[in-house]
């Protein structure tokens, strides 16, 4: 593929919203009360209509044929480049608000400055993604600051699901080959950088929150080179039944 | 896991800048904010609104069903309190 570092470039971006999108979609009937669950399902839905542009656009840089259904639908395990937190499963709805707030703080400084890349197409899905996810990141932080503040109970399993997930946040700012190419370019985003304000903001809705900022220096990483943990072989079972079962069916 | 409810809120959307805000419907939610968001994403996630109002439906008086009869039946033989009885010439537009 003539423009290999391109095309993983934008999986990299785009797989992050399609695994987080299906892990929210699991809790589509199944949220905590009526309103959340709705709310849970129009994210889920936001980050699935960003990842078609994505798509489609990785299709047309790929140009071998295989249409956005079937980049999306049909690589392998250890072809998908999300990061390990979003394939992280919704052990509660403290567990689902850590994940979705630890990221919806990436997303929303990524996509920023994703806005500034000399890829055309990329600063323009940027650019329509960013008011979506800025929703994202007032609901998901909201919750936070709720559940922490709220009562005992509450805070102590909000404390204990971003204690777990935070393993997770550093490889956010990995960079991979496709990363350091595009960077290069002057198309990428230099997640490097980002780093020290996404901690810095993190932290201060967690201090808001009356939780701690948990203090571990061991991080987990693998996702971005398509080393999963054991949860994603299950996600994308069933995020790939039908067109495994019914090769080619269309709607 | 606690089981109490949240209190009930009625939602109020405006459809376009010049429209009045319309009642929609209800929902649960534990504040004011949270009643904001949940509207946003329950009623105007089709593109419905432009603004939103919430209340807590306790701050709502409504008139008691049992009294319709004095309140409301007295005024259906009045047609003459509907400006219908006037000649409106041609040219007067929208009326």
């Amino acid at each position: 593929m003539k423009n290999e570092n391109l095309y993983n470039y934008i999986l990299g971006i785009a797989d992050n919203s399609l695994i987080l999108g299906q892990r929210l979609g699991e809790l589509t009937g199944h949220g905590p009360n009526l309103e959340t669950d709705i709310a849970c399902t129009n994210i889920s839905l936001d980050l699935f209509g960003q990842v078609r542009s994505y798509f489609q656009y990785a299709s047309k840089v790929a140009g071998d044929g295989r249409s956005e259904d079937d980049i999306a639908m049909l690589r392998k395990e250890r072809d998908y480049k999300n990061v390990l937190l979003v394939e992280q499963p919704n052990t509660n709805f403290a567990y689902t608000i850590a994940r979705q707030f630890l990221f919806d703080a990436y997303h929303l400084v990524f996509l920023r400055e994703l806005q500034k890349s000399s890829d055309l197409t990329l600063a323009a899905i940027a650019n329509k993604c960013i008011k979506e996810v800025s929703y994202h990141e007032r609901f998901s932080s909201d919750w936070v600051r709720r559940l922490g503040g709220g009562t005992e109970e509450s805070k102590s399993k909000m404390q204990e699901a971003i204690a777990d997930l935070w393993v997770y946040t550093d490889e956010l700012f990995h960079q991979t080959v496709a990363d350091k190419a595009m960077v290069a370019e002057g198309i990428g985003v230099d997640v490097t950088k980002l780093k020290e304000e996404y901690y810095n903001y993190v932290a201060g809705v967690l201090e808001e929150s009356t939780l701690e900022v948990p203090d571990i220096k061991f991080f987990q990483k693998g996702g971005k080179q398509g080393i999963h943990t054991e949860h994603l072989g299950y996600i994308l079972a069933e995020l790939q039944y039908m067109q495994r079962a019914y090769p080619n069916m269309e709607w | 896991m606690s089981t109490k409810n949240w209190p009930l809120w009625e939602i109020f959307v405006r459809s376009k800048n010049g429209l009045e805000h319309r009642h929609f419907g209800s929902l649960h939610a534990a504040d004011a904010d949270m009643a904001l968001e949940n509207a946003r994403d329950v009623y105007t996630r089709r593109n419905e609104g432009v603004s939103i109002w919430v209340v807590e439906s306790k701050h709502i008086t409504a008139s008691n069903p049992e009294n319709n009869g004095e309140l409301f039946e007295p005024a259906q033989d009045k047609v003459y309190r509907h400006p219908t009885f006037y000649d409106v010439p041609d040219e007067v537009k929208h009326m």
